[in-house]
């Protein structure tokens, strides 16, 4: 019995991990192509939780979730176009600073148009409550969001290995120099990194405005989270990444099962062993660039 | 510290003397001593968002207050900040004291932020309002005599929903499992529940201490589902019961959720068709006594939507503070104790009026359980709550809810 409760804690783990992974993937994608890390990513995250909210009233839940990942993503466009273009080649402390700066802005002006005050909206009715199968159990909605967020990831994968968009896009992480040797400009490939990357937070947002609290400061509650995975999983790899967001989704499940009161900490005992063992991360590539 | 430049020190200074010469020096006077009063609340963080209503409540008062001509014919200078964390509020509590001259703190939420501005304001023999803590231990063994503790404590929130629970047969005999948050508050209203369900016949067949930044439950509700209880209570505080709340509906387990902490700010951020279950409220804004409808009416008219309890315990505090003052003519730190632990009775707008006991220093006052109403009958988005009759009944002392000496021993230095 004691080890079906353990094994469903890993499952649900792996659960949770997904969730993770929308916001982290998009955090590394960034930086291995653009060599900034995006402190604003979270904002991302509360736009597209607050999007959503706001859609929700008008077109329900459904149509809402899918179209505010796009919308935070044409906002991505202008992020990347007028403010991180203008510092690839900069100093990487600048880029830190205009992301940081970016992020208090955009939690104030969240607080602006919304109030400081959570908003709130639901899981539709067909989606609540859970499926037992075999002797585990699952949130109905949650295995939803581990269904989308699994297309996502085959869909992603595809793009960065199968398509000639890909192939530029990996080359540009490790050559960026051999790239525009070429006479391939990089920068719209970069503006589309950027647009995917906070499409995905945006869309993390909006799968868990039914069941967080959406207030102005969720974004930076949430970076924490994800620069841990990103760190994890080594900078620069896809899978890395991915096994990063299942492993502490998974630790933080059986940190729960066994010690609740650790259940926190667990995630970043695990990254500092992480970085005991393997500096760059479980995954991380050497990228010449950031040597 | 705002910094003057010479030159407007010195044009100041002119005017000052001109305008004594002129025998203008009441208004100068009045400017220039208004009384200081400082106000933390915790502004970020879990409980930043019902601390916000705070700030809202607590300025409404010092408007008010200011429009009726201040206290004793003095403007009151509220100085309110965001506490952050309890070594933040301590500095700030200091600093409010010792540099920017407050005559008497009030405001926070947190008990563990309170706790170390009790010490500050003991260490500085001035006056602290503690408005929205609600540990046990604040007014028990931690007491002191320089503190005042408004808001409900835990041991009268469990017995109002405790209360309300077993008239629903659903205590006695009753398997409960406690969510609990894992600080000073929540170990506080973990034991005062224990002593409700040792009294009544439950049984406590387990615990879970919760990290106050923790925003994912699903391990948690694997735990709960795992001991199939009868019943699930919830001993979280601010956005982290909104957060089980939306899950718990997420998940959509059989056993009913209760719970012996909520603020209604954080009813309202979990959203009608999430919230099920009875609770505890110190004060609702449909609380039919007129006032408090007074209070909502201008509440409203200012900021667009209705307060929210913390914003109706500052206010009603900085009100029943000016009263204080305005009777002794005295902002003396001894003079008000002295006036308080007379047990002066004021109308904080319920149907009883409350004091604060002499002994531990808490405001005695009436608390209700509250039921969830169903979306389509509410009115708007702010209408949540069904109250339920008020505890202690009207015929019973009020203290009959509060914890005895022996539950809650308070010992004040002189």
């Amino acid at each position: 019995m004691q080890f079906e409760f353990l094994l469903e804690q890993v499952v649900n783990g792996l659960v949770l991990g997904g969730y993770y992974l929308l916001i982290a993937l998009g955090l590394s994608l960034i930086f291995s192509v653009g060599g900034i890390v995006n402190l604003a990513h979270g904002a991302f995250y509360a736009l597209g939780a607050y999007v959503c909210v706001e859609l929700t009233k008008r077109l329900g839940f459904g149509p809402s979730v899918v179209i505010s990942p796009f919308v935070v993503a044409l906002l991505g466009i202008l992020f990347e176009r007028f403010i991180l273009r203008r510092f690839y080649s900069a100093d990487p402390i600048l880029s830190l600073l205009v992301t940081f700066g970016l992020a208090m802005v955009a939690e104030q002006a969240i607080r602006m148009m919304w109030g400081a005050a959570p908003v709130s909206t639901e899981i539709p009715q067909s989606f609540r409550g859970s499926v037992i199968v075999g002797d585990f159990l699952f949130s109905r909605y949650r295995l939803l969001i581990l269904a989308v967020v699994a297309a996502i990831l085959l869909g992603i994968w595809l793009l960065l290995q199968k398509t000639s968009f890909g192939r530029v896009v990996r080359a540009g992480i490790q050559r960026p120099d051999m790239v525009a040797a070429l006479g391939i400009r990089l920068q719209p490939y970069m503006t589309a990194i950027v647009m995917l990357g906070v499409g995905l937070a945006a869309l993390g947002g909006a799968f868990f405005a039914p069941i967080t609290t959406v207030h102005p400061a969720m974004g930076a509650e949430i970076m924490t989270v994800a620069f841990v995975v990103v760190v994890i999983g080594g900078l620069g790899s896809f899978w890395g990444v991915v096994i990063a967001a299942l492993l502490v989704g998974v630790v933080r499940g059986i940190a729960i099962h066994f010690e609740p009161a650790a259940g926190e900490a667990s995630i970043y005992i695990l990254m500092f062993l992480v970085l005991l063992v393997r500096p760059r991360g479980l995954l991380g590539e050497r990228i010449e660039k950031f040597e | 510290m705002i910094r003057y430049p010479r030159r407007t020190l010195l044009r100041a200074g002119a005017a000052f003397v001109g305008a004594s010469a002129l025998g203008f020096p009441a208004i100068v006077r009045a400017q220039a001593e208004k009384i200081r009063i400082g106000h933390l609340t915790p502004l970020t963080g879990f409980l930043g968002v019902i601390g916000s209503y705070a700030q809202l409540g607590v300025k409404l008062a010092a408007e008010e207050i200011n429009a009726s001509g201040g206290i004793l014919g003095r403007p009151i200078d509220l100085l309110s900040e965001d506490s952050i964390n309890p070594a933040t509020a301590a500095t700030k509590a200091q600093r409010m004291l010792e540099q920017d001259g407050a005559v008497v703190l009030l405001g926070e939420i947190s008990s563990a932020s309170s706790l170390t501005i009790m010490q500050v304001a003991e260490r500085n023999k001035k006056v602290f309002f503690s408005t929205g803590a609600r540990s046990d231990a604040l007014r028990g063994k931690n007491c002191n005599k320089y503190s005042f503790h408004c808001d409900i404590p835990n041991t009268v929130m469990v017995n109002a929903v405790g209360t309300a629970l077993s008239q629903k047969g659903m205590v006695k005999g009753k398997k409960f499992f406690t969510l609990t948050a894992d600080y000073i508050f929540g170990h506080d209203l973990l034991k005062a529940a224990k002593t409700f369900f040792g009294a009544h016949e439950a049984n406590l067949i387990g615990d879970e201490l919760i990290a106050t930044d923790v925003t994912d439950f699903s391990p948690y509700l694997l735990k709960v589902r795992q001991a199939k209880p009868d019943v699930v209570c919830c001993n979280l505080a601010g956005n982290q019961v909104t957060n089980l709340v939306k899950q718990y509906a997420e998940f959509g387990f059989p056993y009913p959720l209760v719970g012996f902490n909520l603020n209604t700010g954080d009813a309202w951020a979990a959203g009608a068709g999430n919230l099920s279950g009875t609770w505890p409220t110190v004060w609702y804004h449909t609380l039919n006594n007129p006032t408090s409808q007074a209070f909502v009416a201008a509440f409203t008219k200012k900021y667009g939507k209705p307060p929210e309890n913390h914003a109706w315990i500052d206010y009603v505090t900085l009100k029943l503070l000016a009263e204080a003052i305005n009777t002794t003519k005295s902002t003396d730190s001894g003079e008000l104790i002295a006036y308080f632990e007379k047990q002066v009775q004021f109308d904080i707008g319920k149907a009883r009026k409350a004091y604060f006991r002499a002994w531990d220093h808490q405001l005695v006052q009436e608390a209700y359980p509250f039921t969830v109403k169903p979306k389509d009958q509410m009115k708007d988005q702010w209408d949540m709550l069904v109250l339920g009759e008020a505890v202690p009944a009207a015929n019973d002392p009020l203290e009959t809810i509060y914890p005895t000496k022996e539950q809650n021993p308070c010992e004040m230095k002189a």
